[in-house]
């Protein structure tokens, strides 16, 4: 497999039952875009803040999907969940702000840097929420 | 810079995985137990230091290229973990020193904090 001009699209699901396994699909997406020769601080870049993003989807809904399309130009991420909406999209923007309870913080999660993070790696990202419905994370990485 | 098998030395740590990784040379160093923290400065050479124990400290280490973990207050992780890591080729070490006292012990034997991309 290599970079050409032909679009890569990739899907999977995330489940949100086994904490343990969340991160799978930033994983394969790290491996794929390695092997496709991608820079490394390219791959890095793409792979936490799609992690971020998978984790949010774990802890704050209860799992949803990611899609992924890969071009020359750019990395773009779309992770969407049926969760319960992020209410002020703005206090969900600052660094610290966090809903998560003791036992998110238990596992390691909770600090408020998610989004932050996702922001900090990406060149572009667009967050479409509503509440009640769901949510969906587009994040963009230019080649 | 430190190299894995003084960073045992000076930590009086345990080696879980990666025993055949100790000339690996570490420069910088973070410590946390909330992994959004580690994630939000990117460093080379990284040894992570973390009270946490659960898979997701590997897959924070493995999105971020850290190659070292090293597990304070003499916890074990358990073989989930553990085959994880040596799926990942992440080296496991375990210190009973608490979080504080490690990074401390690492600063002063010459490990820094400096991130390479803020
Ligand atoms: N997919 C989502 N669905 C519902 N709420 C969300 C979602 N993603 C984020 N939020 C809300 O936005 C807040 C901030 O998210 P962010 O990822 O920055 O921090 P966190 O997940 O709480 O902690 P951290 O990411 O540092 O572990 C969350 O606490 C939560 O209230
Ligand atoms: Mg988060």
């Amino acid at each position: 497999m290599e970079l050409s001009e032909e679009i890569i699209r990739l899907h999977y699901d995330i489940n949100d039952e086994d904490f343990s396994a969340a991160g799978e699909a930033s994983s394969a997406v790290k491996k794929t875009l390695s092997r496709l020769g991608v820079s490394p601080e390219t791959v890095k870049r793409v792979a936490i803040a799609m992690y971020e993003a998978e984790i949010n989807a774990v802890i704050h809904a209860d799992g949803g999907a990611a899609d992924i399309e890969i071009t020359p130009q750019q990395i773009k991420v779309v992770i969407s969940d049926r969760g319960p909406g992020i209410p002020n999209m703005e206090a969900a923007m600052q660094p610290g702000f966090s809903t998560a309870t003791e036992s998110v913080r238990e596992l390691g999660f909770g600090a408020g840097m998610g989004l932050p993070n996702m922001k900090r790696y990406t060149d572009e990202m667009y967050v479409d929420t509503k509440i009640g419905v769901g949510t969906t994370v587009t994040l963009i990485v230019k080649i | 810079m430190l190299k894995v098998r003084e960073i045992v030395k000076i930590l009086d740590a345990e080696v879980l995985t990666g025993e055949d990784q100790m000339d690996m040379e570490i420069y910088s160093g973070c410590g946390a137990d909330l992994m959004s923290d580690v994630m939000a400065f990117v460093k080379e050479s990284v040894i992570l230091c973390t009270g946490l124990v659960n898979p997701q400290v590997v897959r924070t280490a493995e999105m971020m290229d850290i190659k070292v973990l090293c597990f304070v207050r003499g916890k074990v992780p358990g073989e989930v973990i553990l085959d994880l890591a040596r799926e990942k080729g992440i080296t496991i070490l375990t210190t009973k020193h608490p979080l504080f006292i490690t990074c401390g012990m690492l600063y002063s034997a010459g490990i820094q904090g400096r991130g390479v991309w803020n």
